[in-house]
């Protein structure tokens, strides 16, 4: 590492208001800087776009979800890598590729952060496994709690300080992020074969039902300080007509106020919020209810969304919403994978191809675009597929070039077999918007950074910020008129430079950076009631024992640990 | 003083208990005592101490009798094999830690190997049956909580998997199941009368090779539909009686060994048992899960699904991308149409699972052991490697049958100079390396990174 200095790029900084003016961007070592000696290494990016690395708030990258949706689909490895390198690792799947191919994906993508959706805490050692085989990107973990049994007998109390306590060992145990809820009371009904499909569900044996759970889990949150927001999978996913479950859901963080000391200002990340913003009462009248949904958020300014968009692949879906991958597999009748997890949570996997040429599908895809086209507040609406949910993430760059073009809308739009139904369905055709790359910027690099509490690092170019610059070949001031360009350019980034290493050159990977594992690590004081809830469930419920539960150390080798002191 | 360590791996079987206590002696190197471990279990820890093991690798002379030879020559003699091999087989990994599994990854890329591990001779079929129609399942504690219908099919855990019925499936008392063994219906399906057959309430003495025709009975009945009066040598009362145990069951679950998935049928009779998961869960809530036979046999699966994206059989001498095709690239068809140039045994013995015409083909050429102890296949072997043993001398993560990561401990110092699985592999790398001329591809972040001890913990 030493200085580099990236020269008269169109610069775009949404987190200093910078929309395409040509500046030089200085780094030394790992970090921006002011300005370099002459001797720096000096990258023309003329006539070319300048942004901070990508930051994606939620794709299923690591873990055994994923590992059992590639190990079950010997056939996702068809598709072949179109840009294997001799000198670097093998890559290999498409909708749910390998680790090595996963970091390598991202960063020609000139992503520097991804965000583990769903760490499933018994595997959490599986998960670090992973992630230490993902080279190159920066990652971090979100547990799940929403089922947890001790989070739910805490919650049924209303014990919000033995919740934040333990909460804090979990965090600590399992090296993750923050607190991640799926399907809250839904997944730990589905142990029984049942599910919760509205707010007010209580959930079998626990006696508690999903609202409480959210509002729980928010306080919890807010409790500890947490840099990242509460970041939840709702209940009711995927069903036609369940916005109302949805706008419910989003309601409970009315009122909230988000307290830590990261800058983050809201206290709920509602994920693929296209896959909740279903109308209709079947698949026969299944519609779009993104404009409802949507005018909700940009009203609610303390929540964020991803979109979650439909990008028409075959593809692989995985959640740890057990009771609906259940369900799709009874619609589509493909194989499928589940796993309980044992006082924790729960786990399925179906394959799915989103064909354009089903109504359902192209309804779908248009639910995804609407949404981020009708948001408000770009730094609250951030892209995503769910990967590999929606679509598998190397498609960001196609959904920036629907965003961004009417006519690359409509052009798909046009060759669905159904477009006119699809049409009559949705919004989409109707509207006009065409994001720019300022608001593109904001969608997928400063939004993200902010609402997981990496504002000070990450989204930005800041001097003094994570030396995370990527440049592609866009001319801000003579945009493409053929759409695909836009699809291409983000697709392999000219230069990318990861904390100070340049990881790609031309579009192909040019070293395997130094990768970093995110984790938080919050303070309480000790709590000798739950201590000693956990000592006796590891006796008594677990089938591992307490002292071989904790992740170790050496599977995070280059951790970075955000510590935070909790007041009483 | 000498030292209980408590909440030890356990490397033997696939139940991989971690609640072992270990007494080991003062100086840190000596097992004692142990308790908690069944028979088996206690047999491993114990033979770690023994004189007789190997401490340096052995080389074959040409008088047929092994010289000792330094770990360096052993390093180099693998490394050159393996580059000079068109089609290396690299195969085994029952019992070795996935950081292992991981390293030996990087060595069969750089080599172009076949890399297989030993669910191509077990579970294999299984695998099958789970890319064509999934794999419905949970964690054993979901069994030992919620289950009060537990299925054997072919499997007898009473002698593979001794302490499998005591933590998990039939006698523990868990948060829903509290009063243990009477709370749970136990259905056998076994054309002998094992001692899980004498555990249960219902054995249904199928009529070897038939198990297709049972499983498609109890679909049929579940269906509600009628059946003959006879199924697979078992009366249709005492089907009709299984399907109404499991349709009133709480939460059912399926356990299925070779038994099932190596006798007529195979990854057939796998598929189907997935489908009667699948169907039963109409009715109630039902899981499926293999016995996987040793304490990390699931590891490999794991490790190279997220490395290549296939568990095993897995072809790499393509250079660009791996290859899966079990009948084409698994390690026997490979070693009975001698197509095999290298092989590679670890952590195993095909010497003693082998069927002896692949045995014969390999031994025409290269044929290495990397394996702790004495076993058939390190005997045949030109070169057998000793490394260390995993869970007893070396930390690790290994995979349950029921594919949770478990983080097995060190209890003891292995013996001086005896690499580890990882160390082993990452040096024969490296000397590859070194032979081409080519830069060794680390991810920067570790690699060595080392586990804590027990005593650290
Ligand atoms: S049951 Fe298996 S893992 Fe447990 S002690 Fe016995 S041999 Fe070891
Ligand atoms: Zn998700």
């Amino acid at each position: 590492m030493a200085e580099i200095l990236i020269k008269n790029g169109f610069v775009i900084d949404p987190t200093r208001n910078i929309d395409g003016d040509v500046a030089d961007i200085a780094i030394k070592d790992d970090r921006i800087a002011e300005q370099v000696g002459s001797g720096a290494k000096v990258i023309d990016a003329r006539g070319k776009v300048v942004m901070a690395g990508g930051v994606d708030v939620h794709a299923h990258v690591a873990g055994p979800k994923v590992n059992v949706g590639r190990l079950m689909r010997p056939e996702d490895k068809l598709f072949k890598s179109p840009y294997a390198q001799e000198s670097y690792r093998m890559e290999s799947g498409f909708s749910i590729p390998s680790t090595f191919k996963t970091g390598y994906d991202y960063a020609r993508m000139g992503y520097a952060f991804v965000m583990e959706a769903a760490m499933p805490p018994l595997h959490s050692p599986h998960v670090h496994e992973e992630i230490h085989d993902t080279p190159i990107i920066d990652q971090g973990a979100l547990p799940v709690f929403a089922n947890n049994w001790f989070v739910l007998e805490y919650l049924k109390n209303q014990e919000i300080e033995n919740s934040a306590s333990y909460v804090a060992w979990l965090l600590a145990a399992t090296k993750g992020y923050g607190i991640k809820l799926v399907n809250p009371g839904g997944t730990a009904a589905w142990a029984w074969g049942l599910n919760c499909l509205t707010l007010n569900d209580t959930v079998p044996f626990f006696d508690i039902t999903p609202a409480e759970i959210i509002t729980g889990l928010m306080k919890t949150n807010e409790y500890l300080g947490l840099p990242h927001s509460i970041h939840i999978h709702q209940n009711s996913l995927g069903t036609p007509g369940n916005y109302g479950v949805t706008l419910d859901s989003l309601r409970l963080a009315e009122g909230m106020k988000a307290k830590n000391k990261f800058s983050r200002d809201t206290v709920m990340h509602s994920t693929h919020i296209q896959f909740h913003s279903y109308g209709g009462d079947s698949w026969g009248n299944f519609e779009s209810k993104a404009r409802e949904v949507m005018d909700y958020v940009n009203q609610q300014k303390n929540i964020t969304v991803d979109l979650g968009c439909v990008t028409l692949d075959e593809t692989t879906t995985m959640t740890a919403d057990g009771p609906f991958e259940h369900h799709l597999t009874r619609l589509n009748h493909l194989k499928w994978a589940n796993t309980d997890v044992e006082l924790e949570t729960a786990a399925g996997v179906v394959p799915y191809v989103y064909d354009k040429d089903i109504k359902v599908c192209g309804i779908q895809w248009a639910i995804g675009l609407e949404l981020g086209l009708y948001a408000k507040d770009p730094m609250r609406t951030f892209i995503t597929t769910d990967h590999p949910n929606a679509g598998p993430f190397i498609r960001y760059p196609r959904i920036i070039k629907w965003l961004m073009s009417r006519d690359a809308r409509e052009e798909t739009l046009a060759s669905f077999k159904y477009s006119s139904k699809v049409i009559d369905a949705t919004n989409l055709h109707a509207i006009e918007t065409e994001r720019n790359l300022y608001e593109i910027a904001q969608m997928t690099r400063a939004g993200p950074a902010k609402a997981l509490g990496l504002s000070h690092m990450f989204g930005g170019l800041a001097p003094g910020m994570e030396a995370n610059v990527v440049v592609y070949d866009l001319n801000y001031k003579d945009m493409p008129s053929d759409p695909e360009m836009i699809e291409r350019a983000f697709s392999r980034a000219r230069w990318f430079i990861k904390s100070g290493d340049i990881v790609v050159k031309d579009g192909d990977i040019a070293s395997h950076g130094n990768k970093r594992t995110f984790w938080v690590n919050a303070k309480v004081k000790e709590n000798p009631q739950v201590i000693r809830d956990i000592h006796e469930k590891f006796l008594k419920d677990y089938t591992v024992g307490l002292n071989n539960y904790p992740v170790w150390d050496s599977l995070a080798p280059n951790p970075y640990v955000i510590n935070i002191d909790v007041e009483a | 003083m000498p030292k209980w360590i408590t909440q030890v791996g356990c490397p033997y079987c696939g139940s991989s208990c971690d609640d072992i206590e270990v007494l080991v002696s003062d100086d840190g190197k000596k097992i004692l005592e142990t308790r908690n471990a069944c028979v088996i279990g206690n047999e491993i820890f114990h033979h770690v101490s023994s004189p007789d093991r190997p401490k340096k690798p052995r080389m074959r002379q040409p008088d047929g009798n092994f010289k000792e030879i330094t770990y360096d020559e052993a390093v180099d003699y693998t490394a050159k094999t393996l580059l000079k091999s068109k089609k290396p087989l690299i195969y085994g990994f029952g019992s070795t830690n996935c950081e292992g599994m991981s390293a030996v990854a990087r060595v069969a890329e750089k080599a172009g190997a076949v890399l297989d591990n030993c669910a191509s001779i077990c579970h294999g079929p299984s695998f099958l049956a789970i890319f064509d129609n999934g794999y419905p399942s949970c964690t054993l504690g979901e069994v030992k909580n919620r289950a009060d219908v537990v299925l054997f099919w072919g499997c007898n855990p009473m002698h593979a998997h001794p302490r499998h019925t005591s933590r998990y499936s039939i006698f523990p008392r868990g948060f829903f199941t509290t009063k243990g063994q009477m709370q749970r219906t136990i259905i056998c399906i076994d054309p002998r009368e094992t001692d899980t057959a004498k555990l249960a309430n219902i054995h249904l003495m199928i009529k070897q090779g038939h198990d297709y025709d049972l499983f498609d009975a109890f679909r049929t009945v579940l269906r509600g539909h009628d059946i003959p009066a006879e199924v697979a040598g078992i009366k249709k009362d005492q089907i009709l009686e299984a399907v109404e145990k499991i349709k009133k069951g709480r939460f059912v679950m399926i356990f299925f060994g070779m038994g099932c998935c190596h006798t007529d049928g195979r990854n057939h009779n796998v598929d189907i048992a997935i489908s009667l998961t699948r169907d039963i869960n109409s009715h109630t809530k039902a899981s499926i899960m293999a016995m996987r036979g040793h304490y990390n046999i699931a590891g490999p699966g794991q490790v190279w699904s997220w490395q290549f994206g296939f568990p095993y059989c897995l072809d790499l001498s393509k250079g660009t991308h791996a290859h899966m095709n079990p009948g084409e690239t698994s390690s026997v068809d490979l070693a009975m149409r001698d197509e095999v140039d290298c092989f590679m045994n670890v952590g195993t013995d095909a010497g003693a699972h082998f069927p002896i015409d692949a045995i014969k083909h390999l031994k025409k050429r290269p044929f290495i052991t990397v394996d702790p102890n004495i076993c058939m296949a390190s005997e045949i072997s030109d070169l057998h490697i000793p490394v260390r043993v995993v869970g007893v001398e070396e930390p690790g993560i290994v995979y349950r049958m029921d594919n949770v990561p478990i983080q097995f401990k060190k209890v003891v110092d292995g013996p001086e100079g005896v690499p580890s699985d990882e160390e082993l592999f990452d040096r024969i790398y490296e000397r590859m390396c070194e032979l081409t001329e080519t830069e060794p591809i680390w991810l920067p972040s570790r690699e060595h990174a080392k586990a804590p001890t027990a005593a650290e913990q």
